[in-house]
Formats: C-alpha cells, structure tokens, sequence
C-alpha cells in the first residue's frame, strides 16, 4: 500500500535510537513514585509514543494512502471497543442499578 | 463456452503432488471440501455418542469425565475445523475469483499456505483426541482449563491457535482479491451479494482472530509456566478471560452464518429468477452484522459475574444486532413473492433455512433478555438455540451451496430426486433433533451432564432419534455425490440458468477461470435481462 515515498535508512535508524531512549525512560519513570496513579500514566502516554513511531515508520503508515489509514484506524477502534466493555464492566462489577452500592 | 472444455482444472494435471503443490484456487477449496469433510463427521461421530448416552437418564455409556470429553472433542471440530472454515474456505475459495472476473486470488501461493496451516492446526487437534482428549468445554474457560483440567488443552489449544493464522490468511486474500481484481465494469453494487457476505466475514477473520490467538496465548502460558492471568488466587480475574474469548467468539458465529446468508441470497434469487429485494439493504446489512457483532459479545457473561450496567448495556446491543438480520430474512422472503420458484434440491436446502435461522434468531432475542436468560443460561435451550443458527441456518445453507454449485466444481450434476429426498430428511430430522431441546432447556435441564432426571427422558429419546435421521441425511448427500462424479449427467455451462459471472464459464472451468476477461455491465441478479446483456467476453484475456 506504500505510494512509493521511500523511508531513508538514517530516519529508520533515528526511530530506532528514539524508541531505545523511550525504553530508557519507561524504566528509570517506573523508579521515581510520581504519586496519584500517574506512573501508570507516564508508562502508558510513553507506549502509545512508542506504538506509534513503529506504526507510523517501521509499518510505513505515514507513506501510506488513506485507506490503509482507515484500516490502521479500524484496528485501534476495535482494540478501543474490547478495552471499552471489558473496562465498563470491571469498574462496575460492585454496582446494582440504581443507587445501591455493594461492598467489594 | 457451451460444453466443458477439453483441458480444465481438474484434468490439467494428475497426480498427487499436483493437489498438494497446487495454487489454483479451485483446487485449494477441493482439498478444504475433503478436509473440512473429515473434521464434519469426526465431530459428528462424538454427536453420535453425546445422543447415545443422553438415551437413557442414567450414565451408563460413559462416564461423567469421559462424556466431558465427548462434547468438549464434537464442539472444537464443529467449531473450529468445520463451521468457520466450511463455506468461506471452501465456497469462498472456488466462487470468489470466478464472481470477480479474476483468474486467481490476490496470493495464490498463500492460499495453499492457508489450508497447510489449517491442516496443521487440525493435526494438533487429532493428536489431543488420540492422546486421550480434552474437558474444558469448547469454550476453554478458566481457571478450569488453565490450572485444573487434566486432560490434554495445552495440545488443543495450540491447534486452534495455529488453525486461526489460517482464517487471517484466507481473509486478507479475499478482501484484498475483492478490492483488487475485480473484472472491468464490476462495480461494487453490481457484486453478487455473496462477494458482500465473505467481505464483510474476512474483516471479522481478520480483525478477530488475533483475539482468539492472544487468548489461548495466555492459556497456555498460565497452564504451562503458572502465570496468574485468570486465576482469581495470584490476582487475576477469570472472567476477563470469558471477555476476551467472546469477543472473538461472538463474531466468530457471524464468520459462520454470515457466508451462510452470502450462499441463501445466491440460492433464493437463482431459484425465484428474480431479481434480490433490496439489494443494497442485504448488501450492507452484511457489514451492519459483522461491526454490530463485535459489540454484543457481554451477553454471553450475564450470570457469569459480569456487572449488570455492562449485562444492560450488552443486551440492548445483541437486540440490536436482530436488526440487520432481520432485513435480510424479510428481504428474501420478499425476493420469493411472485418469483418463479422452483423447489430443486438448493432451493430446499434454502427455503429449510429461511425457517430455521428464523427460529434461531428469535430465540436469540430470548436470550439478549437480561431475565430470561437468567431462567434458560447453561440450558438446553441454548443448545437448540445457537444449533438453529449453526446447523438449521450454516449447514443447510452449506449443502444448499454445494448442491448448486457441484455442477460447477465437477461438470456433473447429482440426482435431483434423491437430493430432495436428502434434503427433506435433513429438514426433518434436524427439527426433530433440537426442537425438543428447547423445551428440554426450558424445563430446566441443563448442558454438559451425562446423567439427567427421568421426567425428561421422552424429549431426549426424541432428540437422539432425530439425531440419527439427520445422520442419514448427512450421510445421502455423501453417496450421491461421490456417485455423480462418474456417473452424473454432463452439466453444461449453467444448468440452473443462474446470472451469475461464475456461470459464464465452461463446467469445470479452465485452470484460468475465463478464456477472455469479462465485463460486466449490469448488476448479478439481471433475471429480466439475458446473460449476454449482463456480460461481454470480447476482450483479450489479462495475463
């Protein structure tokens, strides 16, 4: 699907040297407590950096045409719909309709 | 064009090796017709046995560890080796190049890949029932069958693991065939609407198989290395893995009907000559039914310790998922009214389904009711439900398919009347095989028991007797089949007078599909127009 834009090996290799540095940060973040569940925060925001270079760059999606977009964007709206429900009912498994709170 | 031409891919070569080594696409859904054969009676050999013991209200064929075994070994190759495969592999791998005008798939040589890895996955399969079988149920569920089973699912499970990589394979060689190489003029709403049932099941191969794969991942990892994915002791949650199985597993009974209703649209207008009733309604309500299938996978966890926000949520969607179905089953009913119906073999197969997947969505409905599922969950009246959609709606529509486009695969054609017969015996037989189970299930009993109350034994007694009629209309069809390879009538190019481009093309057809390419300048339902004004063979065939 590639429209024929070359990625250059020095822009492969950058991607690689940022993607190592991210690895780096991910693990010297998890040493520091940054409190209020923003750990997980910083790991995450730094993974969905990180999906995205390999996407964007080793996958070819940015010299890509729009409808592998669509596709690629497909893929992450099911993902979204799987972490969605599984997620509603997790947070909710202690909740009856109404007001009615249960003890875990 | 008229007679079956004097080379076609059937006798362009002998041999073993040039079955096993093919890429010819028509030679591929043959090696899936055989295979996926195999797997149907394999499975249906374990029905067999599930309907023996459930004869009488005590256990006394099996035990309650071996009938485990039965049921879980009959619904891993129903499910697994039969039911997803059987139309879109071998159907879909015949019809889909021939109905786009292509001489191939997109990638030939990744077709043959696709059913050697089916094959391998099956083996795998085989060597867990050789090896003594396994418990779990075709569901898996944990913990049992990540820390407690001790039957043989770590062998399983990597059979259907690898089996999946087939179905993403074979789904991305058609989406990829039907945006790719579709003949000139071919528009997307000139396709026929089973071009539009096997798109819309490849997205589903494709964007939930992996899922499945992921899961069973897990599976074997906290089997095998004592993870603590599922397993609610070391903090895992089991019915996070009940989420992740449904949400392919859900989908995966739209991978099997979905082609099903692709193979009943082809039938009823071929069989009506009429043009199909809101085509693009049925068109796209194939797509409605495969995005809509990935949201209502939660009704399958009501009772399961689900919350009740995400179980109210679940069932509005699996309401709305009748929808789309619907349409369809209203659509072909109006195809039928004042068509010029003929009841030859396939069109019986697809008028019983019609009936049947009626019936299996319905209860469908019952169940997506929060409350009566509550009364019917783990009942056999979820068995006779999702056996109406699976057997009453994929496998009736399958041999309907098979039965109408055999003359196509082989140039002959079977013996209509014995076909009837078949088909009536299958109708009958099916009916009075999982009909009773709806009462049975409602009445309380419950799935997965080898031993049941004696109140219920006259219903069971019915069920197995039905079972056994169905397994002589499942065994006819084999016969006759196999007889008509020698000794059926020469078909001809079309001898149903069908439209469709598949039918333009000499029986068998060449190794290459079509001497010339095509172009197709009106839709695959022309009834009122004649094949010559739907397609023109003047240009040079593409190389």
């Amino acid at each position: 699907m590639s429209n024929g834009a070359h990625i250059t090996v020095k822009t492969y290799l950058t991607v690689f040297v940022i993607l190592l540095g991210l690895t780096a940060l991910t693990t010297g973040v998890a040493f520091i407590d940054l409190g209020g569940g923003l750990n997980n925060f910083a790991a995450l925001t730094i993974a969905t950096v990180k999906a995205l270079l390999v996407v964007l760059y080793f996958m070819h999606a940015r010299t890509s045409d729009r409808f592998t977009w669509v596709i690629a964007a497909a893929g992450i709206f099911w993902l979204l719909l799987l972490l969605g429900g599984t997620l509603d009912d997790a947070i909710t498994r202690n909740q009856l309709p109404g007001e009615l709170q249960l003890t875990p | 064009m008229n007679g079956a031409p004097q080379v076609h891919y059937l006798n362009v070569d002998y041999g073993i090796r040039s079955w096993l080594f093919t890429t010819d696409h028509k030679r591929i859904a043959w090696l899936y017709l055989l295979s996926v054969t195999l797997f149907f009676f394999f499975g249906g050999f374990f029905a067999t046995l599930i309907r023996l013991e459930l004869m009488t209200p005590q256990g006394d064929l099996v035990q309650a560890e071996t009938y485990n075994k039965f049921f879980t070994m009959h619904g891993v190759t129903m499910v697994f080796f039969f039911l997803i495969p059987s139309i879109p592999a071998v159907l879909g791998n015949f019809l889909v190049p021939m109905m786009v005008g292509a001489r191939d798939l997109a990638f030939p040589r990744l077709n043959l890949a696709s059913w050697y890895i089916f094959i391998l996955g099956g083996l795998f399969t085989l060597a867990s029932a050789a090896a003594g079988g396994v418990d779990t149920g075709w569901t898996f569920y944990t913990p049992y069958s990540s820390i407690y089973s001790n039957s043989h699912v770590a062998l399983t499970v990597v059979g259907v693991f690898v089996t999946g990589f087939s179905s993403i394979l074979t789904g991305l060689n058609f989406v990829v065939t039907i945006h790719k190489m579709r003949a000139p003029g071919l528009t997307w709403f000139r396709l026929p609407l089973f071009i539009w049932a096997i798109y819309a099941t490849s997205i589903i191969f494709i964007l939930g198989t992996p899922v499945i794969a992921i899961t069973l991942l897990l599976v074997g990892l906290e089997r095998v290395f004592n993870l603590g994915f599922f397993d609610p002791a070391r903090g895992g949650d089991p019915v996070l893995f009940q989420h992740l199985f449904w949400f392919y597993s859900h989908p995966a009974v739209y991978i099997m009907v979905l082609p099903a209703m692709g193979v009943e649209s082809e039938l009823v207008t071929a069989f009506a000559r009429r043009r199909v009733f809101g085509y693009s309604f049925v068109a796209f309500s194939s797509l409605a039914i495969a995005v809509i299938g990935f949201l209502v996978w939660g009704h399958h966890m009501f009772v399961a310790g689900q919350s009740v926000h995400a179980g109210l949520i679940f069932s509005l969607l699996s309401f709305l998922v009748a929808i789309p179905s619907a349409i369809k089953v209203f659509n072909w009913t109006a195809t039928l009214h004042r068509g010029s119906i003929s009841y030859d073999a396939p069109m019986l197969y697809a008028l019983g389904f019609i009936g049947l997947f009626t019936i299996g969505g319905l209860t469908g409905l019952f169940l997506a009711s929060i409350g009566v599922d509550v009364h019917v969950h783990d009942t056999y009246f979820v068995i006779a439900h999702f056996h109406y959609i699976m057997v009453g709606g994929s496998v009736m529509a399958y041999l309907g398919g098979i039965h109408f486009w055999w003359p196509k695969m082989t140039g002959r054609t079977y013996p209509e009347p014995v076909a009837r017969v078949a088909a009536l015996i299958v109708f009958l037989g099916f009916n009075l095989t999982f009909f009773p189970q709806f009462v049975l299930g409602y009445l309380g009993m419950p799935r997965r028991y080898h031993a049941y109350p004696p109140e219920f034994q006259a219903l069971n007694v019915m069920s197995s007797a039905g079972a056994s009629i169905l397994a002589v209309g499942y065994v006819l069809p084999l016969i006759y089949l196999i007889w008509s390879l020698r000794y059926g009538r020469v078909a001809g190019r079309n001898p149903w007078g069908a439209r469709g481009l598949e039918w333009q093309t000499p029986s068998p057809p060449p190794t290459h599909n079509f001497d010339v390419t095509p172009r197709v300048v009106a839709e695959a339902y022309a009834y009122d127009k004649e094949p010559e004004e739907t397609y023109e063979f003047g240009s040079p065939s593409r190389a």
